[in-house]
C-alpha cells in the first residue's frame, strides 16, 4: 500500500516533537519507543501496517486542542485512531504523523431520559450506551458487529451502521450533536440534543469524514425506547440465490425488518462451533430476520415473511421462542467475522454496497472469482440493504496468497459499482478502497470532496493518504488539475 | 495475523505452540473492550490485543524486553476475560504464561521487585510459612498507615507501596488451622455414591478454613466420600503468574503423584477444587506437562478428573433444603467464568438452594484480587475492587456469595455487606451451620 512520502524534516524533528508532547500530556501517555508503539502499528484490518512517529494519548479535550494547534503551527500529521477496530485502515498509523489516540475518553457523561439521549466521550464503545441505558428500557440503535470493542467516536467518523440500521438508520440519523476539535486546535460545538441544525448541514458533513476533518471530543445520541417484542427468525435455504432471492421479496412486500442477515455456509459453520446457536449447518444460505414491535404485529410479520421464504424454498423455518433465544441467534452473526479466524490465519472483510435486486447475481459472480483467484470467500452481510461483507481467506504469511486476496477484494468492488452499486456501505475508505475511489467518483468529483477537505485542513494535516487515492494540494483545486500530462474531459470546450 | 519465526525457534514446542496462538488472532480488538486494565488505562498497550504484540515482539526477536513491555504484561491479572470474548478461539493464557516465562528468563527486575516476588513466590504455596508470615504481618499491621498510599511511580508500584497492600491483606485474625487439612478420609454419611479427593490448597486453607471444613460437610452428606490425599497441596498458580513455571511445575507434579496413588488404589470419581483459582490451574495440568514425555499422560488424566465443587454438587443433586430467603449478589470470580467457564451452574445451585440470586452490573470484569496482584499492583487492584464493590452495593444483596477464596476477602475488605462463599452457602441451606459472616 503506497502511502505519502515520508517527511524527512518532520523526521529529524522527532525528538523535539515528543518532547513538545511530553510537556502537554504528561505521565504515560507519550509513548515513543519502538516496543511501546508496535502494539499501534495497525487496526482491525492488521494487513497492513506501519510505525506511527510517535503515540499520544490525552485524557482532556483541552489536550487535544493543545496537541492539533501545535501539530498546525508546526505542520505535523495527526492520525485520529478509536478503539482501532477499523476494517478499512481508517486509523493505520503514517510514518510521519503523530497517532493521536482517544482510548481514555471513556466516560458517559449524562443520559437525558427527558430529551431520549446521551452525552458520550468518544472514546466509550457503542455497546457502553446500551449498556449505560437498558435497565430503563432503552438502547442506542445502530449496532456495528464489533459493537462491543469499537469507539462512538470512530462510528461518527465512519457513519457506522450495524445489523439494525435497515429500519433505524445509520450512525447519522442517530447523532445529534459533537463537540469537534480543528486542526487549528478550535473547538466547536454542531447540533446538541435538538433534532434539526441552524445552517449547513455540518453535523452531516462531518459524520463519515474518516478523520480528515476534525477530532471528535464528544457525541450526543439519540436513545430509543426498546421495542415491546422482537423475535428473530432463522431461515435455512438449499442454494444462496434462495436466500438472496427471499431477501429482494420480504423487501418488495413492504415489511421493512428489524434486521435482515445473511450468511453462507461457512460462516455458519463458523460461527455456530463458536456459539452454538442452532443454526442450521445443511443450509447453503442463512437468512435470520428480526422483527419488532408490538407482539400482535410482530406474530403477524413472523407469519408473513415464513410465508415468503418457504415460497422460496427455505428448507429451515425457526422463530426464536424467547429473549435468550433471540440474542443467541444473532450472538453467532455478531461474532461472525472473527469467528472466521478459526478456520483462516487472516483474512480481508470487504465492503460494498449493491440493490438488493442484483444479490443473487453478485453472489454468484464472487463464487467465479473465488476459482479464478484461487482464494477462498465467505459471505456474512447485512442483506437487507444490500450491504455485503465478503471475507477473503488468505495467509498472510505468504506473499502472494496476499497480493492475491487484494486483487480478489478489488475486483468485488468492481463489481459492486458495476452493478450500481457503492464502494463502501458502513466501513470507510480509509486505506483498503482509496485507490478504487477512481472506479466509483470522476476527477471532477474527487476536486469538490478535496475542496471541503480543504476548508478545514488546507495543509492536509489531518489523517493523510486516506480516502483521496492522489494527493490534490488545495492551491491547485482553483485551477484545472492537470494528471499525468492528460487534461481530464479534454472534449469539454474550456475557457 | 502475521508471524515470523524462525524454524529453529519454532523447533521449540512452547513456541510452536505460541505460533500457532498467534496465527488465531485476527486483530480485530473485541478482547479490548472487556479487559479491565484497558477499561481503566485506555492505552493499547494494557489490552490483550497489546499484549499479545508486546509478547509476540519480544519472543520473535528471541530478546530480552524493555522495562516498559514488561510493566504492561505485568499488569494483566490472567482473568481470561478476553478469553470469553474472544471469537477466534485466541488462547491467551497460554500465551501470556510464555511471555511471563520468557520475561522471567531475560529480563533482570530491579532488586526490591526481584525481593518481594521471590517473598510471595516463596510463601504462597507453603500453607505452613505463610500462616507465620500472616502471624508476624498482624504484628507489623499497625505500621501500614504509615507506608506511602500511592506510588510514586506511576507506571508501577514502589516497593515500600506493595509492602503497605500486604500488610493491608493480613487479615485482623489468623484463623487456627482446621483439623479437616490433614490427609484423612471422610466417609460418605449416606450410601456412598462418589469417591473423590478434596484439593486442600495452600492460601485458602490459612486464610479461609471454613471453605474446607463447609466443603467437606456438604459433599459427605450428599453421600460422597472425601479423601484429603497425603502429599497434595498448591497447585502451583501463584507461582506461575509470576512466571516461575519450573516451581509450577515441581508443584503439578507432587500432586499428580498423591492423586495418582489415591487413583491406583481406592479410586477416585473426581478431584474437587473449591478455589476456583486453583481449578484452572489444574484443569490444565495437561498443558503445563505436555511436552515431558513421563508425565505427559498422567497430567492429562489428572486434569480430566478436576472439578469445581459446584460440578461436583450439581452431578449427585442438591437435597434436604431448608430455604433461606435472602438475596445473593453472586460475584462470578474469573477463574470460575472465564478460567473454567463455569458461570450460570453456581447461580443455579443456589437458587436451587432456595437463595433468591442476583447477577451483578460488569459481572465479567474482575475484582482486583488475581493471586499476587493485589499486592504487586496495589493502585490497579484497588481501583478494580472499589468498582466491583459499588456495582455490588447497586443490587442491594443481603449476602454476597463466590467460589474464590481470594476474591472473597478482596470484596470483604471493602464493604460491610456479609460475603461467604458459594459452599457455605450450600453447606446452610442442606442443614449446615451458618455461614460466620452471617453471624
Amino acid at each position: 500500500m503506497q502511502m505519502p512520502p515520508l517527511d524527512p524534516a518532520i523526521l529529524a524533528r522527532r525528538s523535539e516533537i515528543v518532547a513538545a508532547l511530553r510537556a502537554i500530556v504528561p505521565g504515560e501517555g507519550v509513548i515513543d519507543d519502538l516496543e511501546g508503539m508496535r502494539p499501534y502499528e495497525c487496526d482491525a484490518l492488521s494487513a497492513y501496517r506501519q510505525m506511527p512517529l510517535v503515540v499520544v494519548l490525552p485524557e482532556t479535550v483541552a489536550q487535544v486542542s493543545t496537541i492539533l494547534s501545535y501539530c498546525q503551527d508546526n505542520k505535523v500529521k495527526v492520525v485520529p485512531r478509536g478503539a482501532g477496530t477499523s476494517l478499512s485502515g481508517g486509523s493505520m498509523p503514517v510514518g510521519d504523523a503523530i497517532l493521536l489516540g482517544l482510548g481514555k475518553f471513556n466516560r458517559v457523561l449524562e443520559i437525558d431520559y427527558a430529551n431520549r439521549c446521551a452525552r458520550v466521550q468518544p472514546g466509550v464503545t457503542n455497546l457502553g450506551i446500551s449498556k449505560a441505558v437498558e435497565h430503563e428500557g432503552f438502547y442506542y440503535a445502530p449496532d456495528p458487529s464489533s459493537q462491543i470493542a469499537c469507539s462512538i467516536g470512530g462510528n461518527v467518523a465512519e457513519n457506522s451502521g450495524g445489523v439494525h440500521c435497515l429500519k433505524y438508520g445509520l450512525t447519522t440519523n442517530n447523532l445529534l450533536g459533537i463537540e469537534l476539535v480543528l486542526m487549528t486546535g478550535e473547538v466547536v460545538r454542531l447540533g446538541g440534543k435538538h433534532l434539526d441544525s441552524e445552517g449547513y448541514d455540518l453535523l452531516g458533513v462531518m459524520t463519515g469524514s474518516e478523520g480528515l476533518l476534525g477530532v471528535v471530543t464528544e457525541v450526543t445520541v439519540r436513545l430509543l425506547r426498546k421495542p415491546t417484542t422482537a423475535r428473530a427468525v432463522l431461515l435455512g435455504f438449499p442454494t444462496e440465490a434462495g436466500a438472496a432471492d427471499c431477501v429482494a421479496a420480504v423487501i418488495a412486500s413492504g415489511i421493512i425488518p428489524g434486521g435482515m442477515e445473511m450468511m453462507d455456509k461457512e460462516a455458519v459453520k463458523c460461527a455456530e462451533a463458536y456459539v452454538g446457536a442452532g443454526y442450521p449447518l445443511d443450509a447453503e444460505g442463512l437468512l435470520i430476520v428480526e422483527l419488532d414491535g408490538p407482539p400482535v404485529e410482530v406474530d403477524y410479520l413472523v407469519e408473513r415473511v415464513a410465508e415468503i421464504a418457504r415460497g422460496r424454498g427455505a428448507t429451515t423455518v425457526r422463530v426464536s421462542n424467547d429473549e435468550q433465544e433471540r440474542v443467541l441467534f444473532w450472538a453467532g452473526r455478531k461474532a461472525a467475522f472473527p469467528a472466521v479466524g478459526q478456520i483462516t490465519p487472516d483474512y480481508m472483510c470487504l465492503d460494498g454496497s449493491v440493490p438488493r435486486g442484483r444479490l443473487v447475481e453478485v453472489l454468484a459472480e464472487m463464487r467465479e472469482m473465488s476459482k479464478k483467484h484461487r482464494l477462498r470467500v465467505v459471505n456474512v452481510f447485512h442483506a437487507g440493504d444490500g450491504n455485503l461483507h465478503p471475507l477473503i481467506l488468505f495467509d498472510a504469511n505468504d506473499a502472494d496468497e496476499l497480493h492475491r486476496a487484494e486483487e480478489f477484494g478489488a475486483d468485488i468492488l468492481r463489481l459492486c459499482v458495476r452493478v450500481g452499486g457503492v464502494l463502501t456501505g458502513e466501513h470507510g475508505v480509509g486505506i483498503e478502497k482509496r485507490d478504487l475511489m477512481g472506479v466509483q467518483f470522476t476527477e471532477i468529483d474527487l476536486d469538490q470532496q478535496m475542496r471541503l477537505k480543504c476548508a478545514f485542513d488546507p495543509d492536509h494535516l489531518l489523517n493523510p493518504g486516506k480516502v483521496f487515492p492522489q494527493l490534490r494540494r488545495c492551491a491547485e483545486l482553483g485551477r484545472v488539475v492537470v494528471h499525468h500530462n492528460k487534461m481530464p474531459f479534454p472534449d469539454i470546450p474550456r475557457f | 495475523m502475521q508471524t515470523h519465526f524462525t524454524l529453529a525457534q519454532l523447533a521449540d514446542p512452547e513456541t510452536a505452540r505460541s505460533n500457532d496462538i498467534l496465527r488465531k488472532c485476527v486483530h480485530c480488538g473485541f478482547c479490548t473492550a472487556t479487559c479491565p486494565t484497558f477499561v481503566l488505562l485506555g492505552d493499547e498497550r494494557d489490552s490483550p490485543r497489546g499484549r499479545i504484540y508486546l509478547i509476540k515482539s519480544m519472543i520473535e526477536d528471541d530478546r530480552a524486553p524493555t522495562a516498559k513491555e514488561v510493566r504492561h504484561v505485568d499488569r494483566c491479572l490472567s482473568c481470561l476475560s478476553c478469553m470469553t470474548t474472544c471469537p477466534s478461539g485466541v488462547n491467551y493464557m497460554h500465551l501470556v504464561d510464555h511471555g511471563r516465562h520468557h520475561i522471567e528468563e531475560t529480563f533482570t527486575r530491579t532488586l526490591p521487585d526481584r525481593f518481594m516476588r521471590g517473598v510471595l513466590a516463596y510463601l504462597m504455596p507453603r500453607p505452613a510459612a505463610f500462616r507465620w508470615a500472616m502471624v508476624l504481618g498482624r504484628l507489623a499491621k499497625p505500621l501500614a498507615p504509615l507506608l506511602p498510599a500511592t506510588s510514586s511511580d506511576p507506571g508501577g508500584a514502589t516497593f515500600l507501596r506493595r509492602l503497605r497492600a500486604m500488610l493491608e491483606a493480613v487479615p485482623d485474625k489468623v484463623p487456627t488451622p482446621s483439623p479437616v487439612d490433614r490427609p484423612q478420609v471422610f466417609p460418605a454419611l449416606g450410601v456412598q455414591r462418589k469417591r473423590v479427593a478434596l484439593m486442600p490448597g495452600c492460601g485458602q486453607q490459612v486464610l479461609a478454613p471454613e471453605v474446607n471444613e463447609a466443603t467437606v460437610r456438604l459433599l459427605t452428606r450428599l453421600d460422597i466420600e472425601v479423601v484429603n490425599v497425603a502429599g497434595s497441596g498448591c497447585c502451583g498458580s501463584s507461582v506461575l503468574h509470576v512466571g516461575r513455571n519450573d516451581q509450577a511445575i515441581e508443584l503439578a507434579k507432587r500432586n499428580i503423584t498423591a492423586w495418582l496413588r489415591e487413583i491406583d488404589g481406592a479410586g477416585l470419581d473426581a478431584i474437587v477444587i473449591n478455589a476456583s483459582g486453583c481449578g484452572t490451574t489444574v484443569k490444565d495440568y495437561g498443558h503445563m506437562l505436555a511436552d515431558d514425555p513421563v508425565w505427559a499422560e498422567k497430567a492429562k488424566q489428572v486434569a480430566s478428573l478436576a472439578k469445581d465443587v459446584t460440578e461436583i454438587v450439581a452431578e449427585v443433586g442438591l437435597s434436604g433444603i431448608v430455604p433461606r430467603p435472602l438475596t445473593v449478589a453472586y460475584h462470578s470470580a474469573c477463574s470460575m467464568q472465564h478460567g473454567q467457564k463455569l458461570d450460570a451452574l453456581p447461580k443455579k445451585l443456589l437458587r436451587e438452594a432456595g437463595f433468591m440470586v442476583k447477577d451483578v452490573p460488569e459481572g465479567h470484569l474482575c475484582c482486583g484480587w488475581a493471586g499476587t496482584y493485589q499486592v504487586l499492583q496495589p493502585d490497579l487492584s484497588r481501583r478494580l475492587r472499589d468498582r466491583k464493590v459499588a456495582n455490588i452495593e447497586s443490587v442491594r444483596p443481603d449476602v454476597i456469595a463466590a467460589g474464590n477464596f481470594g476474591c472473597i476477602g478482596n470484596i470483604a475488605s471493602g464493604t460491610g455487606i456479609p460475603i461467604a462463599h458459594t459452599v457455605e452457602l450450600l453447606d446452610w441451606a442442606t442443614g449446615g451451620p451458618k455461614p460466620a459472616a452471617l453471624i
